[in-house]
């Protein structure tokens, strides 16, 4: 059975010419890029070349990019360090829909004494920028709002949002990891203090992230030890992960425009060809600005597991809000937090495209889909009436 | 992914008895939209109004409810109301070859539609309860202070499930009946209802000790009433060897022996003699 993934907000494929491009630098060219020696310093050359290929996606100058192990570090990084620089600030701004990443250190850090403010959405998933403005104030050290929704895809207008935090004197950070490699960023032209991405999101490996931290922002490091990107994060350089995401960033600016037309396309009509086919069904922030490449669904009377599961028994791969998946008894934050009923939130389905994805890809989900809602309906002591 | 046993996917890919029963003698209705299962379940008597002759059911849920829905139908088709009514989640559970500790909660609320569907038939009053939530309170034998409020759940039907699933941590119960698994704040409550219990087992484990001839009475009784009719259900069954002292020596027998998973089933009789003999039993396969 050949795989239909459409999961490329969980995990992408590592790209053929990323593979390649990493590969040497396991067995043969296996030097440390620190060593004084020709031999690491051919590596060093490298890591030097993956870091101007990272910025050069963002539009960011190459030194203000540190590289880490995942987006959570990068995430975890920046807000330890905003509050270490800031030190008199006690408040901390984020959103109800962040990352765990996020939202589980904030948490956290309330326990040290820290305010939190989890700022809400609408019921399209779209930030309440007024209630942001409100509950900003010249305690606040870090505002960290996510670029792009990892399960609806909505975009949160972040250059926005960086303004208001600077004119209070905050710091402002941004978990881009569904962003990057999808939209066109500009740090250049931003007051972005602080941007996150990872790797595995763009068809990089796993266990590669990196953190953007403006030129001239105070910044504390979270790991220290050795002088690893300029003692910002210490840690022997993962050189070859390093190699790989640089390339893949070179490629997701090169695929830029196919990720906001094809990629685009096949999402929208995946969303319209479901909808017209199911009756019952309601797009999770469909009044929203979206990632080219996400659409959440959800289905009435029928639970996301089910779904799932008998997706995947035709190799079809997605991804659920409802709560049977993750172990947890309630269905995602996320939708929660827009408000969707708990009669829809039990029975999203999130499916997510990357440029890998096919057109007959996208017709054996078209296919597919509708008999699996219909069969579970079926089986369903709800909503028999309403579907009759 | 889930760890589903083949026999999870099979009753989750081809669910037997799916469907309602227009004539049903009874009718268990439990869970709701919004806790994120629920099941209907239907029952059909014979003519005499003793046996079970049919059994049909609706579910929404993910695949270990429709699973343990499907089983629930086939474990019920035959038995009188009585046999029914002794039918456990845990039983749900060991004919499905064991639920994801986190899914229990599933074989619960088969055990509970079948439950509020023998009591009403039997005209005991179901009272009306809370249409969104309504585990474990939907019949008056569960009446009780309400300890989780997110999945209106009361202390009487947790203290029944935490003694029948011998439970030791909150997290158990959670994974049993969802109870504390959304906003937290019932937890310690929790908490003291396993203490409660614990405290009432350690009472009831230092029980004057069974004389040797009671106790063999006892392990024959369990045997023919519990455990031989599910065996033989699935084809199978057992023999009682011999009893020496505290151990049970029994041999499978049809479908049971040489069955790959007869380990565990030994490790059922095991539970089931300890839960309902003498806690110090042991079974041995001979």
């Amino acid at each position: 059975m050949k795989e239909i993934y459409l999961d490329n907000n969980a995990t992408t494929k590592v790209d053929e010419a990323v593979f390649e491009e990493m590969k040497p630098y396991f067995c043969e060219l296996y030097g440390n890029p620190s060593s004084m020696h020709y031999f690491g310093g051919q590596v060093q050359s490298k890591t030097t070349e993956a870091r101007k290929r990272v910025a050069d996606l963002l539009g960011a100058s190459p030194d203000e990019i540190i590289f880490t192990a995942c987006g959570t570090e990068s995430d975890n990084t920046a807000i330890r360090s905003a509050l270490e620089v800031l030190p008199d600030r006690r408040h901390i701004i984020t959103s109800r829909v962040e990352h765990p990443a996020v939202l589980t250190q904030c948490r956290n850090l309330t326990a040290k004494g820290y305010r939190v403010t989890e700022i809400g959405v609408d019921s399209a998933g779209r930030l309440d920028m007024d209630e942001y403005k409100k509950a900003i104030d010249d305690d606040t050290a870090i505002v960290s709002f996510m670029w792009a929704n990892n399960e609806t895809g909505v975009i949160f207008p972040v250059e926005e949002a960086a303004a208001i935090a600077k004119a209070n004197g905050a710091q402002f950070h941004t978990d881009a990891v569904q962003a990057v490699g999808k939209i066109p960023i500009n740090m250049a032209a931003s007051k972005i203090d602080m941007l996150s991405l990872s790797g595995h999101k763009l068809h990089a490996p796993k266990g590669i992230g990196a953190l953007y931290v403006r030129k001239g922002t105070p910044f504390r490091p979270l790991m220290v030890g050795g002088h690893q990107e300029k003692s910002r994060r210490a840690g022997t350089e993962n050189a070859a992960a390093i190699i790989a995401l640089g390339k893949a960033c070179q490629l997701a600016g090169e695929f830029m425009e196919a990720e906001n037309t094809t990629v685009k396309a096949k999402c929208e009509r995946l969303e319209k060809a479901l909808l017209a086919a199911i009756p019952h069904a309601r797009v999770n922030g469909g009044g929203a600005d979206r990632l080219p490449n996400t659409t959440s669904i959800a289905f009435e009377f029928v639970e996301g597991e089910a779904i799932l599961l008998l997706l995947s028994e035709l190799g079809i791969c997605a991804s659920s809000g409802s709560a049977c998946t993750s172990g947890s008894l309630e269905p995602s934050h996320v939708l929660r937090a827009m408000g969707v009923p708990f009669t829809c939130a039990h029975g999203s389905i999130r499916f997510s495209l990357s440029r890998y994805s096919t057109d007959s890809e996208i017709d054996a989900v078209i296919k597919e889909l509708p008999p699996i809602i219909a069969r579970l309906r079926q089986m369903s002591p709800f909503g028999r009436e309403f579907l009759k | 992914m889930w760890d589903y046993t083949p026999k999870v996917k099979d009753h989750f890919l081809n669910p037997r008895n799916v469907g309602d029963i227009p004539d049903a003698d009874a009718v268990g209705e439990v869970g709701s939209l919004a806790c994120g299962d629920a099941l209907k379940l239907y029952l059909k008597l014979d003519d005499n109004k003793e046996k079970i002759v049919d059994a049909k059911f609706q579910t929404f849920g993910c695949a270990s409810a429709i699973a343990s829905s499907s089983a629930l139908t086939e474990m019920v088709k035959g038995k009188t109301l009585d046999e029914a009514l002794a039918v456990s989640n845990q039983d749900i559970a060991e004919f499905l070859g064991g639920l994801p500790e986190e899914k229990m909660h599933c074989s619960v609320m088969g055990q509970e539609a079948l439950e509020v569907a023998i009591f009403k038939y039997r005209g005991l009053e179901v009272p009306d309860h809370d249409a969104e939530h309504d585990h474990g309170h939907a019949y008056p034998d569960y009446e009780g202070t309400l300890v989780c409020k997110c999945f209106g759940i009361t202390d009487t039907f947790l203290k029944k499930v935490i003694a029948d699933n011998h439970l030791t941590t909150s997290e158990q119960v959670t994974n049993f009946t969802k109870a504390g698994g959304a906003c937290g704040s019932c937890i310690p409550k929790i908490k003291e209802l396993i203490a409660e219990v614990l405290g009432q087992a350690k009472e009831a484990a230092a029980k004057p000790k069974l004389s040797n001839l009671k106790k063999m009475q006892l392990v024959q009784e369990v045997l023919e009433r519990d455990i031989r009719p599910m065996l033989r259900a699935d084809g199978g069954d057992l023999e009682l060897i011999d009893i020496d002292g505290d151990h049970v020596q029994i041999a499978f027998r049809k479908a049971c022996a040489g069955c790959a998973s007869s380990g565990n089933t030994a490790k059922f009789v095991e539970m089931k003699l300890r839960e309902l003999v003498y806690d110090g039993l042991r079974v041995q396969e001979v």
